[in-house]
Order: structure tokens, then C-alpha cells, then sequence
């Protein structure tokens, strides 16, 4: 019963959110207020009736309602709860559900937070997330309906693929989904301002935060999937470039670019044009990604949905908003008046630059990820875009970007001296050339530009901790009133600060992980050692087991190093019951240095195992940066200028001199 | 799915000289065939990762070396996305064993590479090579460059062309040198 309520209530939802897409939008046309006033308990009213049926749906994964198909063909009555919860978004048609949640949860936020948003702002705002959110539903409700019955309902379900059965992973979706969804704020926002002909101090710093958070939540869910793959795919791979990988990344790029270029729009007014045509691009990019992953086109591990009727939809529907949406901008973009000038060599400049590469970035990771499938429509050539061409393409635009992070939040607006910042950063240079010169005199392996990029990340490291230090006048003033300037420095300050060192960490772990990962393939009986990266691996056997709802064959490894033994890892292979699927379980021991990282293989002919080692140097870095970046985006949030929000109170000049 | 199928077909067509296949048991592939055929491919080549074997390894480490290279650029035919020196399928298995017999036979790298390239087309490159299908491809990333900088410029000239039309004149050099001065001890 409680299903039916569910489907019920999405079908209600679809008929609040058709009043919400239309009524408001007329009543901004005809400057009519109660028109306009109903876009906001509309908004409301969508978000609880997706709800409702989003938690009728969780209900049937808790409770185990074979009844249900969508349960039935996703869940099992062994699974633990939490995966039996997690189960509800790791399929299709709940997962549309949990992105439509999202959505309307976005809307009924405008709602709630946006009491100083002009009305017609306001009321043409929810109208556009309305429309998202009607194309979704129908969508939801025409093509992916999770709510359908089976009967006779049979008495166990298929269980949900075990690889996907993991804590990580279980909160990757959440995560990724408010980070792609979360970017529909700017784009509905975008469209607004395009149909208003205007935009001002409100709409830039409403904006603003509202990315700023779905580009938190797309890091750390980017992250989340990413430190997944490292651990449970079993051969320490992080990053595969893969297509569906890259149809997350590209959000996130874009939104990088975009969170840059708002802020110079709403400190200076300047790059507006600019920033709506980011914004529109970054929500279509994040519908792109829902296409190529949903709609089978790149198959993969998360393509749940091979259904040609269901991409065709979302194809249409990406259609519909990116040309829509370019249409418009092409249309009305030439109206908007922007102020704000500024030299080449300015915080502005610098941002423009990021922009610039970050948006060439996106493109290519775009070309790279389409370009066999239009080739192969062309011509019916068949050709493979991989790792190489990510590496060789990808790569060397990052290197100008990262460069260029110190400088930028060095350089004054409007006109910055490159001269001065170049030598208030000589301090973080001397840090990065001594990193690489360690690097060059110590590691003996690699290839020789690792040492350089390895200095490159230390550089934009060095540069975010010294701009801290340097805003608190360090070395200039006495250490009591550089502790004070410290803490009174804005958040959005030290937020800067956090997010570029996460980026400068990131960069290090992946050069290091990349370049100077050693590893080890070797069959060993019980009894042996061997030996990696100065620890000593003895193998002391296998065991069997069970656990909740696998069997599993254990290895266990004794870790020593200079004969002291360090830890003991247990790398095991699992079976799962349903669907009987096999996995495989590293073993891993954190250290400062670098993760060592150990695979039990299959039984050899000779007797013993196969056992692949790694030493992964400095891989926890990847992760920990995100995380940084994540954090720093937090910072950057409760910064008092956007939580107080008038407009008109904030402007006044903050309370820093430093800059 | 087509595609799917197509690679199968790839990963069925008889390698000379590779007698039984090795690698993993395929148990359990049957009940899930009726699932979905690309899904189960999918999972079966990527979960239950152990790629390269302890079997496979040349004795010489300089020629494993250059094997192990080699496989980071040839994909795996019948995975996603992935290398034949990343997957456990077993054709993986046997496209690097036939890359490492190339070697010891005495090839070059590019001699080993051409082999299997001759075999599978360039689908089985990672890195597509540059010829007229992917010219595009390759050139993308600087073309894009000039087009996001074009589009940059304009949007930083367009406050200067509004600002020209509104009448301010640009600062003389004098202008700008005096106002720098004040800005210094303003800063100071």
C-alpha cells in the first residue's frame, strides 16, 4: 500500500510542479504578485510529495517488499540495512527518484532562504527549477517507474550488485547527485536573469553559495567514487578516465570555472555575461552526464539502464534545457550591461585565465569522451580514447593553471603589479624548487618530469599557506597581533586558503602515486616473504569464512620492517550469495609515506597463490586534498558576508585592509 | 549492446598459437547472462581484478618492462575502457602474452604494437593515432584554447568599449605613473 501512496504522490508532484512552471512565470509577465506568490508553497508542496514517495520507496528496500520489482530486482532480504537503504538509490529508477529529490529540495530552498530575492527574480526562478523538475518526473513516472507491482510477488529478491555494496559508495550518489543537481540553481537562475534582461548584486550573491555548495558536494562525491575504485576494484587504480568518470569530471570543471567567474562578478560586476553562459553550460553538462550514464550510450559499471527509450528521453530532455537555454543567452545575453573594468594583470585577469583553462580543460575531457562515438557515426570507424590522450592533453593544461594559482590570489583588482606578487611568493617558489630538487636527489625512478609537477603541486601548497601568513603580516608584525590577524581574517579568505592547499595536495599525491608507485606479482606459497619499498611481506596462509551475506577465502600477510612487525593484512577473495558474484578485498596499511597494498589472486597450479604488492606514495594526498577542498568550500560558506546576505549591508568595504 | 556483442565476436575469434584459455572460472556467468549481457561483461572484467599473472612475467625485467608499457596502451577488448595490463579477462591474458611472445621473438615495440594492431585495428589503441579521422581529436584542445581566449577577450574588452563610449579617455603614461604613487602609499 504504502508504494501506491508513493506513486501517487509523484504523480501529484508532477501535476504541483506543472502549476509552479507556469503560474509564477505569468504572474512576473504581468507583474502580478499573488500569481507569483504561489511559485513558493508550490515549491514546498513538490519537495514533500517527492518525499513521500521517496521514503514509500525506501520503506518497501527496508521492509524487503518483494512485491515490488524495482525491490525484487535490487534487493535481498540478507542484505544489511544499511545497504538495503543505500539499495533504494543503487538502480535506476530510485536513483531518478533520489535526483528528483534533490531537485525539489533545491527548489524548496530558494523558497525558504530567498526572502530578500526581488519577487519576480524569485518567482521566475522557481518557475525554471519547476520545469526541470516536470521533465524529470515525466521521465520518472513514464519511463522508470519503480513503483510497478509484481504478483505473485516472488519470495527472494535478486540482491543488489556487491560490488556496489560498500559504505563509500553508498553515499558517492548522494553526494554527485546534489553536486550535478545542485548547479540547476545557477542554471534556473541564469535563465531568470536572461528572461529578466538584468542582474545585480542579489543575483550574484544569491548564486554564488548555492554553487559554492554543489561544487562541495560534487568534490567530495567525486572523491567518494574515486577512493572506491581504489580499494574494492582491487588493483590501487584511483582515476581511469573513464567515460562515465568523465561525465562527473566535467561538471565539476565547469563548476570550478563558474565559482571563479561569479566571484569576480560579484565583487566587481564584471565578466556577467560570462558567468550566465558558465552557469547554463555547467547545468548542461550535469544533464550530459545524467545522459551518457543512464542512457547506455558508454556502457559501464553504472549504466543500470540500457533502454534505448529511456536515453532518447534524456537525450531530449538535454536538448531541451542546453538549447533552450543557449537560445536565450544568444538571445538576450547582449542586453545585460556589465561594468567593471580591469587590466590584463589583475585578480580579475588571473580569474580570467582560470577560466579560460578551466573551460578548455572541460572541452577537451568533452572531445575525448564523445569523439569515438561521432567518429564511429561518421565514418564507422571504431577507435579508443583512453588514459594516453587524457595525459597528453589534459595534463599540460593544468600546468599554466597550477602556476598561476598564487599569483591570482596575490594580485590586486582591477590592476595588479606581477612584480610584487612574484616577489611576495619568492618564499613559496624557494619551497617548491627545494621539494623538487629532494625529489630529483632522492627517488631514482620515474620519469624526469615528476619531480617538476611534484614541485608544482608544493608550489600552489606553499603559495595558499603564505597567503594566510602573508594577509596576517607574518615576519612584519609581532606574533601576538599575526595570531590576531589570523583569526580575524574573513572565512572566505582562509576558505580560498584550505581549498587552493587541497588542490596543491591533490596534485602532489597523484604525481607522487603516479610516478613512483612500485609494485610486485608474485606467487608465493605460505611461509615466504618478499619484499617492497623497504617493508617485508611474509605470507602466512589462507583461511575461509563467512560474513553476513558472502563466503570468503582470507590471505594473511605479516608486515615487518627491519624486523618489526608493523601490521597484519588480511586481502581476501568473496563470493557473494545474490547475485553470486565474486569480489576482491585489498588489504591495505596506511603510512605517512604511502599505502601498501596487497591482492590475494587465484590458487596457482604449482601450489600457493598469486599476490600482487603495491607501494602507492602518497596516495592518501588525492583524497585528502578533496576533502581540504571541500572544506574549504565550508569555510568560504559561513563566511558572514553570505550569511547575512543583504545585499546592501555587505557592501560595505569588508573589514580587511590586507591586499 | 551491438557493440557488446561485436567485441565478444572479437574476444571468440581463435588467437594463433593460444591453446585453453586460462584465468579466472566463470562460474555464475549464466544465471546473470539473462540479466543483462553488456552488464555482467562489464562486471565480470572489471571486479574481480587480477590482471597481470605471476606466470606471465619475463624472466628478463628490461623485456617486462617494456611489455608491461606496451599493455598500458592497448585496451581490453572486451572491457570498458580499461587496459589489457588492467584486466583479468582472458583476452587481456592473451593479447599480453602475445605482446610478451612478440618481444622475446624479438621485436621492437612498435613491431609489437603494429602486430596487434594489424589484428584488431586501432580500436585496440588507447592513444588513437593522428590520421584523418582524428585530426579533430588531437587539434581539439588548442582550438578550444583560441576560442575560449577569443571569447575571454571580448568579454574584457566589452567593458572597455562601453567605457570608451561613456567618454573616458584613457590615462596618460603621467596619469598612470602619479595614480600608481598614490595607490603605493595608499597600501602603505
Amino acid at each position: 500500500m504504502t508504494v501506491e501512496i508513493g506513486h501517487f504522490a509523484l504523480i501529484l508532484a508532477l501535476i504541483v510542479a506543472c502549476v509552479q512552471m507556469v503560474v509564477p512565470a505569468w504572474g512576473a509577465r504581468i507583474d502580478d504578485d499573488r500569481l507569483m506568490a504561489v511559485a513558493g508553497p508550490a515549491s514546498l508542496a513538490t519537495f514533500i510529495l517527492v518525499l513521500v514517495a521517496f521514503l514509500s520507496l525506501m520503506d518497501a528496500y527496508v521492509a524487503s517488499d518483494f512485491s515490488v520489482l524495482n525491490v525484487w530486482a535490487n534487493s535481498h532480504s540478507t542484505k544489511p540495512l544499511l545497504y538495503r537503504i543505500s539499495g533504494v538509490w543503487g538502480n535506476h529508477e530510485g536513483s531518478m527518484v533520489l535526483w528528483v529529490l534533490i531537485l525539489t529540495l533545491f527548489g524548496a530552498a530558494v523558497t525558504l532562504f530567498g526572502g530578500y530575492l526581488p519577487g519576480s527574480l524569485k518567482a521566475r526562478v522557481l518557475a525554471v527549477q519547476a520545469s526541470i523538475s516536470v521533465a524529470f518526473l515525466l521521465f520518472v513516472l513514464l519511463t522508470s517507474n519503480p513503483f510497478e507491482r509484481l504478483n505473485p510477488a516472488p519470495l527472494e529478491g535478486r540482491g543488489l550488485n556487491p560490488i556496489l555494496q560498500d559504505p563509500a559508495l553508498a553515499f558517492h550518489p548522494p553526494f554527485l547527485y546534489a553536486g550535478y543537481v545542485g548547479f540547476s540553481m545557477a542554471f534556473s537562475f541564469a535563465i531568470a536573469a536572461l528572461i529578466e534582461g538584468k542582474t545585480d548584486a542579489a543575483w550574484a550573491r544569491w548564486v554564488r553559495p548555492w554553487t559554492l555548495a554543489a561544487w562541495m558536494c560534487l568534490t567530495l562525491g567525486i572523491a567518494m567514487g574515486s577512493w572506491w575504485a581504489y580499494y574494492e576494484l582491487g588493483w590501487g587504480g584511483w582515476w581511469f578516465w573513464d567515460p562515465v568518470e568523465n561525465a562527473s569530471l566535467m561538471p565539476w570543471l565547469a563548476g570550478t570555472a563558474l565559482l571563479h567567474s561569479a566571484l569576480v562578478m560579484e565583487k566587481r560586476e564584471a565578466l556577467k555575461v560570462w558567468t550566465i553562459l558558465l552557469a547554463i553550460l555547467t547545468f548542461s553538462l550535469s544533464l550530459m552526464g545524467t545522459f551518457l550514464v543512464r542512457s547506455g550510450v558508454l556502457s559501464s559499471v553504472h549504466a543500470f539502464a540500457v533502454d534505448p527509450k529511456r536515453g532518447v528521453f534524456i537525450l531530449a530532455i538535454m536538448m531541451f534545457f542546453t538549447g533552450g537555454g543557449l537560445a536565450l543567452f544568444a538571445a538576450r545575453a547582449g542586453e545585460l550591461r556589465q561594468g567593471g573594468l580591469f587590466a590584463p594583470i589583475s585578480r580579475e585577469g588571473a580569474l580570467v585565465l582560470n577560466n579560460v583553462l578551466l573551460a578548455t580543460a572541460t572541452g577537451t575531457v568533452l572531445v575525448g569522451t564523445l569523439y569515438p562515438l561521432a567518429l564511429e557515426a561518421v565514418s564507422g570507424a571504431k577507435i579508443s580514447v583512453g588514459a594516453p590522450y587524457f595525459d597528453l592533453t589534459f595534463g599540460p593544461l593544468m600546468v599554466p593553471l597550477l602556476v598561476a594559482v598564487p599569483f591570482g590570489s596575490f594580485l590586486g583588482w582591477k590592476r595588479g603589479d606581477l612584480r610584487a606578487a612574484a616577489e611576495r611568493l619568492i618564499f613559496a617558489a624557494c619551497i617548491a624548487i627545494v621539494a623538487a630538487v629532494l625529489a630529483f636527489a632522492f627517488v631514482r625512478s620515474g620519469p624526469w618530469v615528476a619531480p617538476l609537477a611534484l614541485a608544482l603541486g608544493v608550489w600552489v601548497l606553499a603559495g595558499a599557506v603564505w597567503e594566510v601568513l602573508f594577509r596576517a603580516r607574518m615576519g612584519q608584525a609581532d606574533p601576538s597581533e599575526v595570531l590576531r590577524r589570523l583569526v580575524n581574517l574573513p572565512r572566505a579568505a582562509w576558505g580560498t586558503a584550505i581549498a587552493h592547499a587541497g588542490l596543491g595536495i591533490c596534485v602532489i599525491g597523484i604525481v607522487a602515486t603516479t610516478a613512483w608507485r612500485s609494485e610486485s606479482i608474485i606467487a608465493m606459497k605460505p611461509g615466504e616473504k618478499t619484499e617492497l619499498a623497504g617493508y617485508t611481506i611474509e605470507f602466512q596462509g589462507t583461511e575461509s569464512g563467512r560474513g553476513p551475506n558472502y563466503i570468503e577465502d582470507r590471505g594473511r600477510f605479516l608486515v615487518s620492517s627491519g624486523g618489526r612487525p608493523i601490521t597484519e593484512l588480511v586481502p581476501a577473495k568473496r563470493l557473494y550469495d545474490a547475485p553470486p558474484q565474486p569480489t576482491t578485498e585489498a588489504g591495505i596499511h596506511a603510512a605517512l609515506l604511502g599505502d601498501l597494498y596487497v591482492v590475494l589472486g587465484d590458487a596457482q597450479t604449482g601450489g600457493g597463490f598469486a599476490v600482487r604488492i603495491y607501494f602507492n606514495p602518497l596516495v592518501r594526498c588525492i583524497w585528502m586534498g578533496a576533502v581540504l577542498m571541500f572544506v574549504g568550500g565550508a569555510f568560504s560558506l559561513s563566511d558572514r558576508r553570505l550569511r547575512v546576505g543583504a545585499p546592501r549591508k555587505a557592501r560595505k568595504p569588508l573589514v580587511v585592509p590586507a591586499e | 549492446m551491438a557493440q557488446y556483442r561485436n567485441h565478444l565476436a572479437w574476444w571468440r575469434r581463435p588467437l594463433v598459437g593460444r591453446g585453453a584459455v586460462l584465468g579466472r572460472s566463470r562460474g555464475g556467468r549464466g544465471a546473470l547472462l539473462a540479466a543483462a549481457l553488456a552488464f555482467v561483461l562489464v562486471v565480470h572484467s572489471t571486479v574481480p581484478s587480477f590482471a597481470v599473472q605471476p606466470d606471465e612475467i619475463l624472466a628478463d625485467p628490461r623485456l617486462e618492462a617494456r611489455a608491461r608499457a606496451i599493455s598500458e596502451g592497448l585496451r581490453c577488448l572486451v572491457c570498458q575502457n580499461q587496459s589489457i595490463d588492467d584486466s583479468n579477462a582472458p583476452l587481456a591474458r592473451d593479447l599480453r602474452l602475445l605482446v610478451r611472445e612478440r618481444l622475446k621473438a624479438g621485436d621492437s615495440d612498435k613491431q609489437a604494437v603494429d602486430y596487434i594492431v594489424q589484428r584488431y585495428g586501432d580500436f585496440v589503441l588507447l592513444r588513437p593515432p593522428f590520421n584523418a579521422g582524428t585530426v579533430l581529436l588531437w587539434i581539439a584542445p588548442l582550438l578550444l584554447l583560441a576560442g575560449a581566449a577569443v571569447l575571454a577577450r571580448k568579454q574584457m574588452r566589452g567593458g572597455n568599449g562601453r567605457a570608451d563610449r561613456s567618454g573616458e579617455a584613457p590615462l596618460s603614461a603621467d596619469e598612470a605613473r602619479r595614480l600608481d604613487e598614490i595607490l603605493k602609499k595608499a597600501a602603505d
